[in-house]
């Protein structure tokens, strides 16, 4: 049987994939522009850190010259790539929550229901939640400099793509989250079980040296900690320097967690097959 | 050529078998109501028509396209105006029909051209520049199947529509897409539990505990006998 054209039928070549890239980057940019408050917020919390946090630890730190510092550095400066990691690892957490409170509200479906290949349409999904985690890390960084933390300024466009590889590795992991929760009220087990444990058992506080001193497992945990390569790549690249290895382990992290979220999201198995 | 063809789909949550062996066809151009009580497996069925997820068993096929060898040439020719509301609230009506379009691959003027259509169709056009969440219920449904048929769809799936709309809305919209279906040729498929939302040309399917109990137009399945009564009967929801 040969069938008509339908008329309806999705046109062939790039241009409907780069429509629904560019309606889901857009929709999820007009959201967070609506939501002044979560903007707020994801800069009140790294400025707290720096504030608080790094003021008190300062006396009690010493930290000695280690790459890419080639001098001294105080503990504010030393912490500054760990907080943008630390606003991209929450807003990729956030893209995971309201993944979840879509799911449960049906406008998943909706993206879902596209005849666009499923894996394009999360990766869309990741994509629009990228570039607000870097303009939230941008604004954070202008703030810091305000009060004195200032980088080389070819740390400010290098770290450009360190922080889309980051931001991307931090929302794969969001989505697949996002997949394997079922309700919401689960969300809190996230904040425990995955942000806390990513963030400390990390070198965005301490470098792993400092680890070492303590334990040297903990060391190795921090050292396996996708997280950890994620800020080694951000603070090598705010001094324009690229940290291949770091690179290598954020890229294979990102694959890891976006193969679990396409897994996750396909329809013959993964969270649509359970029944919520 | 048959609008949507379902032929011996099977699937089950676990161990709880939820559709058995479910076989029906529903025409091009024509209006067919999917009757079953709540846990009948409608939205199951609809789960699967969508392609949110997989049949165990059996075989979908949209406008001639088998949904699991070609899903995205099947997708690209369904609507679907879910239970849950999947409105963005915080858009306005016409960016929540442009946004879907763009799932679609169309923008710009086309898309445009495409929401005033749908829009106009709905008797919609006055309130697309409000946000969603200024609409009642009844009109918000109406964005919602605006929004469906903004590609141009063979098939419009709808699982019951009409929940949580007062008469006069329910009335509106059972009204509105039945004369879609006449009118634009569309394969409807509305799934309910009310039996008032069946006229009696209308092609009928009940689905009961996962099975296809009666099909055929409802006057032919009703018989001398309202259509709820038969309805009931065969449920065993009847009085006794």
């Amino acid at each position: 049987m040969t069938l008509a054209p339908d008329p309806s039928a999705l046109r062939s070549g790039p241009g409907p994939w780069l429509i629904a890239l560019r309606a889901i980057v857009a929709r999820e940019a007009l959201r967070f522009v609506h939501q002044r408050e979560r903007f707020v917020a994801a800069l009140v919390r790294p400025l707290v850190w720096l504030a608080v946090f790094a003021a008190g630890f300062r006396s009690a730190l010493g930290l000695s010259i280690i790459p890419p510092y080639e001098t001294y550095i105080d503990y504010e400066t030393y912490i500054v790539p760990g907080l943008c990691g630390m606003i991209q690892l929450f807003n990729g957490m956030q893209s995971s929550l309201s993944l979840v409170y879509d799911r449960e509200m049906g406008s998943m479906r909706l993206l879902l229901t596209s005849p666009l290949p499923r894996p394009w349409l999360l990766l869309c999904k990741l994509a629009a939640g990228c570039a607000i985690s870097v303009l939230q890390v941008y604004a954070f960084l202008a703030i810091a400099a305000a009060f004195g933390i200032v980088l080389p300024w070819e740390g400010y466009v290098a770290v450009l793509p360190a922080l889309v590889v980051t931001g991307l590795m931090l929302g794969a992991l969001g989505l697949a989250l996002s997949s394997f929760i079922r309700q919401l009220e689960n969300f809190a087990g996230v904040m425990n079980f995955v942000i806390f444990p990513m963030f400390f058992l990390s070198t965005a506080l301490y470098p792993l040296w400092k680890m070492a001193e303590s334990s040297p497992l903990l060391r190795d945990i921090c050292a396996v900690n996708p997280f950890t390569q994620g800020v080694e790549l951000i603070r090598f690249a705010l001094y324009a320097r690229l940290e291949p290895a770091a690179l290598g382990w954020t890229l294979l992290a990102f694959a890891v967690f976006a193969g679990l979220a396409v897994r996750g999201y396909d329809p013959a198995r993964g969270l649509a097959q359970r029944k919520a | 050529m048959s609008g949507l063809r379902v032929e011996q789909v099977g699937f089950a949550w676990g161990p709880k078998t939820a559709l058995d062996a479910v076989s029906f066809d529903a025409p091009a151009a024509g209006f067919c109501a999917l009757l079953g009580p709540n846990g009948a497996g409608k939205s199951t069925l609809f789960a699967l028509l969508t392609g949110l997820m997989r049949p165990a068993s059996g075989r979908i096929e949209v406008a001639g396209h088998d949904l699991a060898r070609a899903p995205r040439a099947a997708l690209a020719r369904i609507g679907a105006v879910f239970q849950q509301s999947t409105l963005d609230l915080d858009l306005t009506v016409r960016r929540n029909l442009t946004y879907f379009a763009a799932l679609h691959g169309i923008a710009g003027r086309e898309a445009a051209r495409r929401a005033d259509a749908a829009l106009d169709r709905l008797d919609m056009r006055e309130r697309a520049d409000e946000k969603a969440r200024a609409l009642n219920g009844g009109h918000r449904r109406r964005a919602e199947i605006a929004r469906a048929l903004m590609h141009d769809p063979a098939v419009l799936l709808l699982d019951e529509p009409t929940v949580g709309l007062d008469a006069a809305a329910r009335r509106a919209i059972t009204d509105h897409v039945h004369d879609l279906s006449r009118e634009a040729g569309i394969c409807v498929l509305w799934a309910t539990h009310l039996v008032d939302e069946v006229r009696g040309d209308d092609r009928v399917v009940i689905l009961h505990h996962g099975r296809v109990a009666a099909q055929g137009p409802a006057a032919e399945i009703a018989g001398p006998r309202p259509l709820t009564d038969v309805f009931l009967t065969m449920t065993g929801k009847a009085a006794a």
